[in-house]
């Protein structure tokens, strides 16, 4: 998830504007089935039939089944490796996907970059009264269909309701479980001068589709978010390049630039990228051309970063372009000795620059 | 993208940057006016191509950077009352005004929003009757016919619940009090190419004439920049002094005369304080007494308020060109940009910021060697 593109309460306007709608709209308003109620979080029989009707049908597995009040999973074969996020994206749908399937990619994504197999996950509401059902099941199938291509269970769940004008639409935390076996451990501290580092495809996707989508921007190329599992790249590069593949990172909120200025931090060395090598859209290029926005920055949710050994580079490389989701693979970059803690950037006309953490969301410029 | 990846292909730049250097026969002082040059500048390294050729000075053309405090305290109050959408670009949201920014003015339940035009605030406006929208109008003149059309469409749609907080400078009188301040090293100017393209270079001819110093109206691009150095050393090298037009494809010597009309229409020349500068004779925009209806101070009975910067920024000697930025004692030491002391430090296209969020690998590199 990323945090620049859930900026935001509602907008002063549209609140009103709703409030406004709904006063008008009273008389002729849709039948309250159409929309969740209050009640639906209670825990009685509207809970019920929600969970009954609404998220069993895309979800069921013997273990969700259960229904308990907690999911019991068989023993696991390897080490444990867990991890949660929440999404509370705006708009909850966007070209190339929803916030359910964010919700599932986002997760899963964090547990494969630690050299984990995805297998389980858990997943949490938190829902506006007065949302539309018929919303709540694009949502929730958009996650089952995630989950199943991501060959993770959700196996167990809750729901709460809130107030109109308490929360957007929805919010959705996953938990995800994921096992690891074997010595392949990529951690963000094990960078070393000399190493190489790839991008998985072109970044920016997610948080210009995001960006356009709100901003209304009427561009001639619809861009679509990249949100996808990254489980399989990860499997191929594992396969390709094993223990020598050190570092595995999804560049979400804060894009690449943040990405491996974290690396470079954690592993105390530094990281010189190549301008010309980064593969940017040009949809993307042009959506932050117009709102003053650096690409490098912006939010990923289908891209990994690796770093890996060089002798290893090449074969990592050629696997992950074997992969259609990595056909657009590149090396970018090298891991170097200088200016540790500090990502330098070569640009196209061949001066450097530091690429820095920003300290907060990107801002669009005035001119 | 057509258009713009021709003007940053690397192997023009660099031929372009090794005839400067081969022409230059000592090193030449220059300045970008435009906010948008210096970031280019920094965060292509374009200066280190340059080498001892040309010193390059970061002129004051930030609009964020040069916005007086007094303005920025007045934006607060206003985005505090209930009642009010404040509205505004998205680089105006950090800018410390005496106490907090707009972005904590939100937090705390002011309602501001970012707008990318001031027609989507005037639309705000319409949409929500029952709010007063204000939207902050600042920048240079490349934002001024935008502002202008905004109030004129409100004015002939009588909207009665929209109005904007002006802040409005000018570049020339600027240059002006650069070239006319004793301590002056500054001996050409790229003049901003979007200002110019509103304006033309009519009224920057006399200052080339009166001060002896070229004036190249330049673009944004590194292939623009390097270009419009090129001419300018060319003309120093020459001892000429002229305005010459890089910017060809976007810039006449008249300029975009329906925007510069409407501009004088709504707008009239005021004195105006500069953030870091001080008070520039003639160098603000203000609405004239015809569209005072529209005018957010007017409207809201913001007094004159008076407040003291920090005394630790050197913002002015920076915009000056006097001081490049990491030679302030405060530079990355008390002010970064999580807390800015100054303006320059808040904008990306702030030349301390664009030094700090771009260039600390160099600055520390020169400093050890």
């Amino acid at each position: 998830m990323d945090a620049s593109v859930s900026r935001n309460p509602p907008a002063p306007d549209v609140a009103t504007a709703a409030a406004l709608h709904d006063r008008l709209a009273c008389a002729v308003r849709a039948p309250a089935a159409d929309r969740v109620q209050l009640g639906h979080g209670s825990g009685g029989k509207l809970s019920a039939a929600l969970l009954r009707d609404r998220f069993l049908p895309h979800f069921g597995n013997p273990i969700l089944e259960q229904l308990g009040d907690g999911a019991v999973l068989p023993a696991l074969d390897g080490e444990a490796v867990i991890s949660t996020d929440t999404f509370v994206v705006t708009p909850v749908e966007f070209p190339g996907g929803n916030i359910g399937s964010l919700a599932v990619h986002g997760t899963v994504n964090d547990v494969a970059m630690m050299g984990a197999e995805p297998r389980y996950l858990t997943a949490g509401f938190v829902i506006e009264e007065g949302l539309e059902l018929e919303l709540l099941d694009r949502v929730v199938s958009a996650m089952a269909a995630a989950a199943a291509q991501a060959g993770v269970t959700v196996v167990t769940g809750d729901t709460k309701v809130v107030e109109r004008g308490k929360a957007d639409h929805l919010y959705v935390n996953t938990t995800g479980l994921g096992i690891r076996t074997g010595t392949f451990r990529p951690a963000p501290d094990r960078a070393r001068p000399g190493d190489v580092v790839l991008v998985s495809g072109p970044i920016g996707r997610h948080g210009m589709a995001i960006m356009a989508a709100r901003e209304d921007l009427r561009l001639d190329a619809e861009i679509r978010s990249d949100t996808a599992p990254l489980h399989t790249l990860v499997r191929r590069l594992r396969e390709a390049a094993g223990d020598e593949v050190h570092v595995l990172r999804d560049p979400t909120r804060g894009g690449v630039a943040s990405a491996t200025n974290e690396i470079a931090a954690a592993s105390g060395v530094g990281i010189a990228l190549v301008e010309s090598e980064i593969p940017v859209p040009g949809p993307v290029a042009a959506a932050c051309e117009i709102l003053g926005l650096d690409p490098l920055y912006v939010a990923n949710e289908g891209v990994l970063i690796a770093i890996v050994a060089e002798p290893a580079a090449p074969a990592a490389l050629a696997a992950l372009r074997a992969d259609p989701q990595g056909e657009q693979a590149a090396i970018i970059g090298r891991v170097v000795a200088d200016h540790a803690g500090m990502v330098v950037l070569r640009t196209r006309i061949g001066g450097n620059r530091v690429v820095d953490m920003l300290s907060g969301d990107q801002l669009p410029r005035i001119c | 993208m057509k258009y713009l990846a021709e003007y940053r292909d690397g192997s023009i730049a660099q031929a372009l940057a090794a005839q400067i250097r081969r022409e230059a026969t000592r090193r030449w002082v220059l300045m970008e006016v435009c906010g948008g040059q210096t970031h280019t500048i920094v965060k292509q390294g374009l200066d280190e191509l340059l080498g001892d050729a040309v010193e390059m000075i970061h002129g004051p053309g930030c609009p964020v950077c040069v916005t007086p405090l007094e303005q920025i305290d007045k934006a607060l109050q206003l985005a505090s009352r209930p009642g009010i959408i404040f509205t505004s670009f998205g680089d105006m949201l950090r800018v410390p005004g005496s106490d907090c920014d707009l972005l904590q003015i939100r937090a705390r339940g002011g309602a501001v929003q970012i707008v990318y035009s001031p027609l989507d605030a005037l639309e705000l406006a319409i949409r929500n009757p029952d709010r007063q929208v204000v939207f902050f109008a600042v920048g240079f003149e490349t934002t001024a016919p935008a502002n202008a059309m905004a109030v004129w469409r409100a004015h002939q749609l009588g909207v009665k619940n929209f109005s904007v907080l002006v802040s409005h400078v000018t570049v020339p009188p600027a240059m002006t009090a650069i070239l006319g301040d004793p301590q002056n090293r500054v001996q050409g100017f790229l003049a901003a190419g979007h200002v110019c393209t509103v304006m033309g270079w009519e009224e920057y001819e006399p200052i080339a004439a009166r001060f002896r110093v070229p004036i190249i109206v330049t673009g944004f691009e590194p292939v623009d920049i390097l270009e419009g150095i090129h001419l300018a050393v060319r003309q120093l090298e020459a001892g000429r002094h002229e305005v010459e037009n890089q910017y060809v494809r976007a810039v006449r010597r008249e300029g975009t005369v329906p925007a510069r009309t409407l501009v004088e229409q709504i707008f009239q020349l005021v004195d105006r304080k500069w953030r870091g500068i001080g008070e520039i004779p003639m160098s603000g925009l203000a609405l004239r007494e015809e569209f005072a209806d529209f005018d957010a101070e007017l409207r809201f009975g913001l007094g004159e308020i008076h407040v003291a910067e920090s005394s630790e920024c050197r913002a002015g000697d920076v915009l000056r060109g006097q001081i490049k930025p990491h030679q302030c004692a405060a530079f990355g030491r008390t002010c970064t940009p999580e807390h800015p002391l100054g303006a320059p430090m808040v904008s990306s296209e702030g030349a301390c910021a664009a030094y700090y969020n771009y260039g600390r690998f160099r600055v520390t590199q020169s400093a050890g060697a």
